[in-house]
């Protein structure tokens, strides 16, 4: 094969994808020459790096970082190829490896070599989502690695912004409607030279957010952590040599894709694994602009397909159409989770990198939702979309897993990582603070197929799962303080294995000249699909809470307060603070005024089930209602079991009265299910008699008009006529 | 042999629910047996109370199973749900909770669906009136067929096994 290292950065990424093409290998790579002559030294080059990239998200961290970053993390660093495809990655919140390969590859094929150029020293910028970000809110730092003049590799970091200037304050709007609301772009941009960024586009940059300060030390961060990188690679070189290097880069990158190709034969069965996903974006009489007036749905099909020779295709087509909100997800945010969720289940122990990327194939459809190829919509918020539709992906594996028997690897889906606190105000000194919370990032993981989910510690787009500190939350968002942190009962999907719990905070304003808060979260849907092999889904949430309350006047006359909102059916909240308070399903709200004394909760995801919960052994439902994971009264009700309470309030099972409660709900079982046939001709007249509501046809009509596919598979699915159409009012 | 036993005895609690998490965790992170499958259709084939060959396990209660010359999907209590390559839900029995009433036994109407947008439909055996599925969807949404093996190619080329 041709030494690549004579032709243009563009001709060597043309060459890399040609090559991949024609043989089915990276870079035609067909032997790992240097794993297998010296697998010791290649797994020692391998660990070195993986670990200057760990250590280098440690430290920068610590160097300088904002409360947001330092408290949870929410960073990653990565090494690339020069071509741009990663070797290995840090810890974090690596989703957005990938989205920093696309952006470098943009940069590529731009031919930004000969035009800003590409030379030792410089640092570019990105947080642009139409050519390989999820939101602007993530910013990427990127830098080439030159070694004796050349270039040898790429150095990328990427962070979470606090505030990124977008027409609301916060990291994730949501009364956005376009790109010119979405806040400060920086579209891979050449932003400094000779290893300094140019003090021109600080200025502009710090003077683009609301939280300048928290910029500019995240900045600081990426640039301390790619630095960090650059030296150890130099480091590396040094003492293995640099055509080792080079070999060694290409070898992991397919030592990569083979893992992922030896476990999709190892773990699953070929054939086609099915599910979708919905997401409501109610914006009717909430929106601020008219074309945003209506309510959406979303919808997630997902298929994979697992070919005879161990091919992995996951396949989108159907998903629904973009819109006039913040939650459209460009292609390349959309093959960021994609292979983060790869990382997470099939290659968790492998070479973590782009290589298992190239082996996935995936179609994401063209003008849909998950890859509109519309640079002019609103990209704020594409999580509200994305995380609901890769929750049917682990489900899909997990089908497979249970099929070949490794049911240690099953996961039935995962909470949803929803209902960030958000906005900003004036503190009574004259202070801005913002509100962009991120405890969000600790929701209840999906029911394994060996063992209930873990509790309020799973986040689908950072392994590293973390609610952070309340104090130092606190410490941020300094006119709002926490009440309360608590489970919150009746939120983990109900089966044999329970899902992971959901949790809430509850939160005080206080010593505020003005505050605006807003949130989002799913509240008419369940997110998810459903769960595994009868799993029930997590519950949805919704939007509590209390203005123009007693709150002061109960603290000076020492009255005991609400602290969270445990049972709806018995709440507190409502009458107990006094005041106004405001409850609704749709949890996604836009910006409202509050002051100090008004209460603010918030509801954080539990897991979906797996299994028929009335399997779930009586011993575990108890200690459920002990740790308050269930209410007593769902316990009964859905478990079927009859839980007695001793005079310590300590509960036991009643097991003739269980074994009653369980034949009951079977017997009820039997009388309130009709034949399939019945059930699919009662479904039927739905569509036929026109009972569906608006968002809903919508939902229907744009996959069918997307997807001629798709419409003809609703169509005969439900026999219906060739012409049919849903009549829809303008939009 | 030992080895086999105590590999026989982990799967067995695998399979129940009660392996230790220290257990679990062995598994998960050690290297995968390549003869767990047949390790766990043996074990599944002894637990359930009919003859018929198990092909592949789909779900805690349903299998594929051979009968004489016909791949079906058959239910631990007995019940036959068809050929495998047609949907099994198409045989089953479903109750669809699409109203507020119904809905409501499950979830507070807080934290449940609004039913104009999404219903929820449970899917049981005929047979033993086990809950095999659920589906969230919205109304009129086509049931999903969830999985539909290339057997022949998983026997044939991945086992290397006959598929009889």
């Amino acid at each position: 094969m041709a030494d690549m290292t004579e032709m243009s950065l563009k001709d060597r990424l043309e060459e890399s994808v040609k090559r991949y093409q024609q043989t089915g290998h990276y870079q035609g790579i067909t032997r790992l020459e240097l794993k297998e002559t010296e697998p010791f030294r290649y797994e020692k080059v391998y660990s070195e790096l993986r670990g200057a990239l760990v250590s280098a998200r440690e430290t920068a961290l610590h160097i300088s970082a904002s409360p947001i970053v330092r408290n949870i993390g929410e960073l990653c660093f990565a090494f690339y190829t020069p071509e741009g495809d990663s070797v290995a990655v840090s810890t974090g919140i690596i989703t957005h490896v990938h989205t920093m390969s696309e952006a470098i590859k943009f940069m590529i094929r731009q031919g930004y070599e000969t035009n800003p150029g590409i030379k030792e020293g410089d640092i570019f910028c990105n947080n642009d989502p139409d050519l390989g970000n999820v939101h602007t809110t993530d910013v990427h730092t990127i830098i080439p690695i030159f070694w004796e003049g050349q270039l040898m590799g790429w150095a990328g970091g990427v962070a979470h912004q606090v505030d990124i200037g977008a027409s609301t304050p916060g990291h994730d709007p949501v009364a956005t409607a376009n790109r010119f609301e979405d806040g400060f772009y920086v579209t891979a941009e050449k932003i400094g030279e000779n290893h300094e960024v140019r003090k021109d586009f600080k200025i502009r940059a710090q003077r683009s957010v609301r939280t300048p300060l928290y910029w500019d030390l995240d900045e600081k961060c990426r640039i301390a952590g790619i630095y960090m990188v650059r030296d150890a690679v130099h480091r590396i070189i040094r003492e293995e040599g640099f055509s080792y290097f080079q070999q060694f880069m290409l070898e992991a990158v397919e030592e990569g894709r083979q893992i992922f190709m030896a476990r999709i034969q190892e773990r699953l069965v070929p054939g086609i694994y099915q599910t979708a996903s919905f997401m409501d974006a109610p914006y009717k009489g909430k929106a601020w602009h008219p074309e945003q007036n209506h309510d959406f749905m979303m919808h997630a099909p997902m298929t994979i397909t697992i070919d005879a020779e161990g091919h992995f295709k996951l396949d989108m087509d159907g998903a629904s159409g973009p819109g006039p909100f913040p939650f459209n997800a460009s292609e390349g945010s959309m093959q960021g989770a994609l292979w983060v969720q790869i990382t997470q289940t099939l290659v968790y122990d492998g070479k973590v990198n782009d290589g298992s990327y190239l082996a996935a194939q995936h179609y994401f459809p063209p003008g849909s939702w998950c890859n509109p190829g519309n640079a002019l919509l609103a990209y704020g918020t594409p999580w509200a979309y994305l995380i609901p539709a890769f929750t049917g992906m682990f489900r899909l594996l997990s089908r497979g897993y249970f099929a070949r028997g490794y049911r240690e690897e099953i996961v039935s889906g995962y909470g949803f990582t929803g209902d960030p606190t958000q906005g900003g105000g004036t503190l009574s000194n004259g202070a801005y603070f913002p509100v962009s919370n991120f405890e969000l990032c600790a929701v209840g993981l999906g029911a394994r197929g060996t063992m209930d989910g873990l509790d309020a510690a799973y986040a689908m787009w950072n392994p590293e799962a973390d609610m952070g500190d309340a104090e130092v939350w606190e410490t941020v968002e300094s006119g709002l303080l926490y009440l309360s942190r608590r489970f919150k009962p009746d939120t983990a999907g109900y089966g044999r294995f329970r899902g992971g719990s959901g949790w809430e905070s509850l939160r005080l304003v206080h010593g505020v000249k003005d505050l605006q808060l807003y949130s989002w979260r799913e509240g008419r849907v369940f997110h998810g699909g459903a769960g595994l092999f009868g799993g029930y889904p997590g519950a949805t949430g919704y939007r509590l809470f209390v203005k123009n309350t007693k709150f002061y006047e109960m603290v000076a006359q020492h009255q005991p307060y609400p602290l969270g909102d445990p049972d709806p059916a018995a709440r507190e909240l409502d009458t107990g603070l006094g005041g106004d308070c405001f409850v609704s399903r749709d949890a996604l709200i836009l910006p409202q005024p509050f002051q100090s004394g008004d209460v603010w909760l918030s509801l954080f995801s539990g897991g979906p089930g797996y299994g028929d919960p009335l399997e779930r052994p009586a011993e575990d439902v108890v200690r459920d209602a002990e740790g308050n994971f269930y209410l007593p009264k769902t316990v009964e009700r859905v478990f079927g079991v009859a839980l007695g309470v001793d005079d310590q309030g300590q509960f036991s099972v009643q097991p003739d009265e269980t074994d009653r409660l369980r034949r009951d709900i079977l017997a009820e079982r039997e009388k309130m299910s009709v034949p399939y046939q019945e059930f699919w001709e009662r479904e039927r007249q739905k569509i036929l008699q026109k009972q569906l509501i608006e968002p809903v046809k919508r939902m229907y009509q744009e996959s069918m008009t997307l997807s001629p596919q798709w419409s003809e598979k609703f169509k005969s699915f439900w026999s219906l006529p060739k012409t049919f159409a849903f009549e829809l009012d303008n939009l | 042999m030992a080895n086999d036993d105590e590999n026989k005895k982990t799967v067995q609690a695998l399979i129940s629910g009660e392996l230790p998490w220290a257990e679990m965790k062995d598994l998960m992170s050690g290297t995968k047996d390549p003869e767990r499958f047949r390790v766990v259709r043996s074990i599944l084939q002894s637990m359930v109370p009919f003859p018929e060959k198990i092909l592949l396990p789909l779900t805690p209660h349903l299998f594929i199973v051979q009968k004489q010359s016909e791949r079906i999907v058959k239910c631990d209590c007995g019940y036959e749900f068809g050929d495998y390559r047609t949907n099994w839900k198409y045989f089953s029995r479903v109750r669809v909770r699409d109203s507020e009433e119904s809905l409501k036994s499950l979830y507070h109407p807080d934290q449940g669906v609004d039913p104009q947008w999404m219903e929820l439909r449970e899917f049981y055996c005929p047979g033993c009136f086990r809950l095999l599925e659920t589906e969230a969807v919205p109304p009129g949404y086509p049931v999903v067929f969830d999985f539909q093996p290339d057997l022949d190619s998983f026997y044939r080329i991945w086992l290397k096994e006959p598929l009889d």
